[in-house]
């Protein structure tokens, strides 16, 4: 009888490599992916023409080509929000709740093979490879609090862990697993040519937008002007998406940088009060917030002018508009770069 | 006599991936064999994705349109894994 496995794939070296150990052991594994909105994958490349350049791919797709398998890849938007906002083991260095993350999809992941009829589940997982999730002391938490207990095996490190169900009904040999441990790629990398792939995503200090620091400021700063730690889709996209310049506690203006953030942004003046240069080339701007009233619209004008090509000029005319109404035609002195403060900006 | 294909759309325009290919996902799921989803994107980042995705799911990738703005593909469902 083929047992079969289902692997967390992040699109990184080590959840490839432990689908491969698994893969070689005669297991039937298929990938489960995640969505929570905050990937990095993806979306910086679409909205931003700078990065362009960099040949654009979904790293977990391209993961489950390499090894062959189906790949699912499951939105937990919604299940995710108490995870970001109350976190039960905290954040780490920024707004990243790493080791709830994990909890919660070692606990999806449960769920799913437990829907599917799969046999167990494995991570790329090495004890010391990160400092919130992945040490010693957290690999039995993850496995308890999630509800996956033994049917969690990670054969990067699982010879430095108790044996799992796996191991102990001989469902793979565990002589054939690992004893990786630290933060060392070197032996994954070894691996990785044993195997053969000479091609894999390179850790960049994790694959998360909560891991960064500037977008957990924008994310806190939403928050508290807000008055209520919630997100939905939109703003969180946003968050990751142009200047972000709040001249009150009522409202924000984010500024498109270029022509990819402009065409991003576009799409939302339906939603949000927007702004754009009329006279001069220059950036589309949204209004996050309270309905501006005829002073505000004035001083965003004034912000928004300065980061136009008539940023000198006595006089530059733009258009205010309601969300998806009609534009008003207003005509604004740019601000000078010391009129606006480095407090308004939101770095 | 043998029911017709029918070809379902898909709106996933503003969407980044990996949701527009969640969307499809989703849409193939619904659907029997021999039937088709044609969805309609922004993120240019499908052209890769959606192919890599019909691939590792043994769906068939029938068309790839790729306009100034939008890039519309079809995709006919295959198998029922």
């Amino acid at each position: 009888m083929t047992r079969k496995a289902a692997a967390l794939i992040s699109g990184g070296l080590d959840s490839l490599l432990a689908a491969k150990v698994i893969q070689q052991q005669g297991i039937h594994v298929e990938g489960i992916n995640f969505f929570t909105g905050f990937c990095v994958e993806g979306h910086t490349h679409a909205i931003r023409k700078k990065d362009k350049a960099k040949p654009k791919r979904n790293n977990a797709l391209w993961v489950a080509e390499q090894l062959g398998i189906k790949l699912h890849i499951i939105d937990i938007v919604e299940g995710y929000k108490d995870i970001v906002i109350n976190p039960k083991h905290g954040y780490g260095a920024n707004l990243n709740p790493c080791l709830d993350c994990k909890i919660f999809m070692v606990q999806k992941a449960h769920e799913w093979i437990q829907k599917k009829g799969f046999d167990f589940l494995i991570t790329g997982e090495v004890i010391g490879q990160r400092p919130m999730s992945q040490r010693k002391e957290t690999m039995p938490i993850i496995s308890d609090e999630s509800g996956a207990d033994d049917l969690l095996l990670r054969p990067l490190c699982a010879k430095n862990l108790p044996p799992t169900k796996a191991e102990i009904e001989g469902w793979v040999n565990r002589d054939e697993l690992h004893g990786l441990s630290g933060r060392s790629r070197k032996p994954q990398m070894a691996l990785a040519k044993q195997f053969g792939f000479e091609d894999y995503a390179q850790p960049a200090g994790g694959c998360c937008f909560l891991t960064d620091e500037n977008y957990s400021v924008k994310l806190q700063d939403l928050w508290a002007n807000r008055g209520e730690k919630k997100y939905d889709l939109d703003d969180i996209m946003l968050l990751k998406v142009g200047r972000h310049i709040r001249p009150e506690k009522s409202y924000k203006i984010i500024i498109a940088r270029e022509e990819g953030e402009n065409r991003f942004l576009s799409g939302y003046k339906k939603q949000f009060q927007s702004i754009k240069t009329i006279s001069h080339a220059g950036p589309l701007a949204l209004i996050e917030g309270a309905e501006l009233n005829d002073e505000q619209i004035q001083l965003a004008c004034a912000i928004i002018a300065r980061f136009s090509k008539g940023k000198n000029e006595d006089s530059i005319e733009l258009t205010f508009s309601r969300a998806g109404g009609e534009p008003q035609t207003k005509h604004v002195k740019p601000l000078a770069a010391h009129e606006i403060p480095e407090s308004w900006y939101l770095v | 006599m043998a029911e017709q294909s029918q070809t379902v759309e898909v709106d996933a325009r503003r969407l980044l991936c990996p949701m527009p290919v969640i969307r499809l996902q989703d849409a193939i799921s619904e659907l029997t064999i021999g039937d088709m989803v044609k969805i309609t994107c922004t993120d240019p980042g499908v052209k890769s994705d959606i192919p890599a995705w019909c691939n590792i799911n043994k769906h068939s990738l029938l068309n790839i349109e790729d306009q100034q703005y939008e890039i519309i593909i079809t995709v006919r469902k295959e198998n029922d894994d």
